[in-house]
């Protein structure tokens, strides 16, 4: 069968640093490709170049069996090509069918068919599940929905080859259990897809074949029903690497850390008690929306409440504020690092000595440079941060880098509790392993946890106690020998 | 919780989406009968009239600023355009005999051509249009005065012979145009792709590009169009005046940015509509002006008034956002709870 695409001896480098070097496989036609690999392996480059974004240095594309070259993401959507992006490409000031039809819309002289843009706007939505009204704004819509919207696009476009990049990251399971059906159905339509993921799992579940790119290079590749876990790990990351997860041996101590008694907000979180100790990670697992996140802002003052009490270290906090948390010794790592918890045009040195300026000034009160370089060197080399130098702008850092700079700034405030949101979102496996030490080290260190993620895996691996939110509300509670990922799944559907 | 409360309850929500959802016309509600209420002479349909046909000059050139402001940027040279194309029409008519209709076709076009400059700066050097505009508006006022030689200009008698037409005897010319570009605007943005496209430019351009819209021309054509609206208001001013000064058209671009902003559009882009967005703008502007001057109050007060009410409006309109964005949340939850 012709390749839908192939790709040969592709070259990309960014101001002389390789990002591609010589890649060259096949894209079959009618087959969902897992693409893999750590960040900063090549994926995103290479997914650029097959969308018009960028051109390559050296080396041909083909669209079946004949050259081809893409200049803009105008041409590509041309050639039936669609990303769907990890970041959407949406607006959320106009309704779902503009969203669709904004770059060609059914016209009838010089006037939108508004007519027949409803009408296949619905038809569109229904192919994939979403049966809302296609007049609705899009900042209505929640991430899966959204996500869905892009998909409808591709398929208005009547895109040949459909690119996923990260596409389940901020998706609940029911949402992914939806878009892997959506995928399948675009696949039984006859379309092509590239499908990118650092979940393993999902991609041996969804792909027919694998690519797995390291440094640039295509290491490995073949039918996914070749691939086992072990395998797509150790090409990715050059090194059989044994455990997923650092073994946790600390245990946690008898004093309390903090104790939230009966707190409520509304419409946020209700009646929520708990407690943390020190040395202790404690998990808190729930569906996206379940107000998870919402009581880490609410500890970290984020959000005012209504009702109950927080005691932290023995003091009581009445409505605290983020300034007054850090000072008590609170660190809150929020799970958007490029939004909230950077300054991601900032340098790595600026990002690190952030929440604690107040150490480096002299007496004069100016900052003093030579002690702020001197401890976020240390703190560079304690986290193991690839950094070309402290002067290194923090955007360029691949995702795990960025959030090892997020963690490096707070442990530079040397707090007593981390609330740790998502912490490994986005980032490669190598990356992750060395994020969950690091969380083990502050927890034998005395430090407590709260650590809250989708991924159940590594909350069951790492934990002491886990609590499961549903709507607002604490409705489970598991100690470690009691950890049982179906339980605790149930649990978080409210089954 | 009893049944009854929970409809209460329930209405009560309703009624403040519908206020917040509305907010420049609930308050342009409010503030007319809060002057009506005031000064019964206020109330008088001839001063309604008058008002409305005031509100047309500034609300035309509104129009166009709210264009520029849908896809993200500023036209601070709005004013300088409605001056210098006036004053080009002017000359062509009293030097070279053009015609009254072939001149306001020429003061059109140079709208137009002011608006593409500005659109060429803008899109081609990429330089802010803050700054482009800025340095139009100094160079244009400059042209203008010195092509004048800062004399004011006189426009033939039979300007102010059209300008007193009135459609059926009741409705004046201003007013006429005001609504026939309003609704030619508001059609525009709402039913034509590139409408639709500065929306999308002025939530995120960056975005746009990527889903493969000419950003660029997009983003020019929004100038062009300021401009012509800017001569089009000039021209059913000099109607009205017959006569175009040194000072014709100064500052004018930030009443139509009040305007504009008064009818719901954002400075940061993305937001705003022609009807009833920036007619209500405009119009309540001229209300509040005429507002305080039949409420008898003492004139030096005015202005700050004016300013404490401008202020609340377009506070209000923020808290508006809120309102609906925490009503949003409601609405998902609600969505949930259905689902499950």
């Amino acid at each position: 069968m012709t390749p839908l695409i192939s790709i040969r001896n592709i070259d990309k480098s960014f101001f002389g640093a390789p990002a591609l070097r010589s890649v060259s496989f096949d894209i079959i036609p009618n087959r969902i490709l897992g693409l893999i690999g750590e960040n900063g392996a090549g994926k995103s480059t290479l997914m650029n170049i097959l969308c018009g974004e960028l051109q390559p240095d050296s080396g041909e594309l083909y669209f079946r069996g004949r050259p081809f070259r893409l200049e803009g993401p105008a041409a590509a959507a041309e050639a039936g090509i669609a990303l769907i992006h990890q970041e959407l490409n949406l607006f959320n000031n106009l309704s779902i069918a503009d969203n669709l039809f904004l770059s060609r819309y059914p016209r009838r002289g010089p006037w939108i068919d508004k007519g027949a843009m409803h009408d296949k706007a619905l038809q569109l939505l229904h192919q994939v599940g979403l049966d809302l009204p296609p007049n609705w704004l899009l900042e209505r819509l929640r991430p899966g929905e959204r996500q869905l919207v892009e998909i409808c696009k591709a398929l208005h476009a009547d895109a040949e080859l459909v690119i996923f990049d990260e596409p389940t990251t901020s998706l609940t399971a029911a949402e992914k259990e939806r878009l892997f059906q959506v995928i399948d159905g675009l696949k039984q339509r006859g379309k092509t897809i590239i499908y990118i993921s650092h979940d393993l799992d999902e991609v041996m579940r969804l792909c027919d074949d694998i690519v797995v790119l390291r440094d640039g290079r295509m290491v490995d590749f073949g039918a996914a029903s070749e691939f086992t876990l072990q395998r797509m790990i150790a090409s990715m990351c050059g090194c059989e690497l044994e455990y997923l997860f650092p073994i946790r041996q600390g245990t946690p101590q008898a004093q309390v850390l903090l104790e939230v008694r009966h707190l409520s907000a509304e419409g946020l979180v209700e009646d929520v008690s708990f407690e943390i100790r020190k040395g202790e990670i404690l998990g808190l697992f729930g569906l996206m929306g379940s107000g998870r996140t919402e009581l880490a802002r609410l500890l970290f003052g984020l959000e005012p409440f209504d009702s109950g009490r927080i005691v932290f270290n023995g003091r009581i906090l009445e409505q605290p504020s983020p300034r007054r948390c850090i000072e008590l010794g609170m660190a809150f790592v929020t799970e958007n690092r490029r939004e909230e918890g950077l300054l991601i045009d900032g340098t790595v040195q600026d990002n690190l000595v952030l929440a604690t300026l107040n150490r480096f000034v002299d007496f004069a009160r100016f900052l003093d440079a030579e002690k702020m370089a001197s401890e976020s060197e240390a703190q560079v080399r304690q986290l193991n941060l690839r950094c070309t130098s402290l002067k290194q702008i923090v955007k360029s850092l691949s995702g795990g880098n960025q959030q090892k700079v997020v963690l490096g700034k707070w442990l530079l405030a040397r707090p007593l509790l981390f609330i740790l949101d998502e912490p490994t979102r986005g980032i490669d496996v190598g990356a992750k392993y060395e994020v969950y030490s690091l969380i083990n080290h502050l927890a034998d260190e005395g430090a407590g946890i709260l650590m809250i993620s989708s991924e159940l895996e590594e909350l069951t691996a790492l934990c002491d106690r886990l609590l499961v939110i549903h709507r607002g509300e604490i409705i489970k509670s598991f100690t470690k020998d009691q950890f049982d990922a179906e339980k605790i799944l149930e649990a978080a559907f409210h089954l | 919780m009893s049944r009854k409360l929970e409809i209460s309850k329930s209405f009560r929500i309703d009624v403040t989406a519908l206020f917040t959802r509305c907010m420049p016309t609930s308050i342009f509600i409010i503030v007319f009968l809060l002057f009506g209420l005031t000064s019964p002479r206020f109330l008088q349909p001839e001063s309604l009239l008058n008002i409305a046909k005031q509100a047309s000059y500034i609300g035309i050139a509104a129009l166009g600023m709210t264009l520029v402001l849908i896809t993200g940027g500023v036209d601070l040279s709005l004013g300088s355009t409605v001056y210098l194309s006036t004053i080009v029409a002017g000359l062509l008519m009293r030097d070279y005999g053009l015609s009254p209709v072939a001149a306001s076709f020429v003061c059109l076009l140079a709208g137009a051509g002011i608006g593409g400059f500005n659109a060429f700066f803008i899109t081609r050097l990429k330089i802010l249009p803050f700054v482009v505009t800025l340095a139009t508006m100094i160079a244009g006022r400059g042209l203008g005065l010195l092509l004048t030689k800062s004399r004011a200009l006189e426009f033939p008698a039979a300007i102010l012979k059209v300008g007193a037409f009135k459609l059926f005897g009741f409705l004046p010319l201003p007013i006429l145009l005001f609504a026939l570009s309003a609704t030619a605007i508001q059609l525009f943005l709402s039913r034509i792709p590139l409408g639709r496209h500065y929306y999308a430019v002025g939530f995120n351009a960056e975005n746009a590009r990527r889903a493969g819209l000419p950003v660029d021309r997009i983003i020019a054509s929004a100038y062009v169009l300021c401009g012509i609206c800017a001569s089009l208001g000039g021209l059913v001013a000099v109607t009205q005046l017959g006569i175009v000064n040194a000072g014709f058209g100064k500052g004018d671009e930030f009443d139509a940015i009040a305007a504009a902003v008064l009818g719901g559009a954002a400075l940061s882009g993305g937001v705003g509509s022609a009807f009833p967005g920036t007619v209500i703008g405009a119009l309540m502007i001229r209300m509040i002006w005429s507002g305080l001057v039949s409420a008898k109050i003492n004139l030096y007060f005015q202005p700050m008034i004016f300013a404490v009410i401008l202020f609340l409006a377009v506070m209000l309109d923020t808290r508006r956002n809120m309102i609906i964005a925490r009503q949003r949340r409601k609405i998902i939850s609600l969505r949930k709870d259905k689902q499950t």
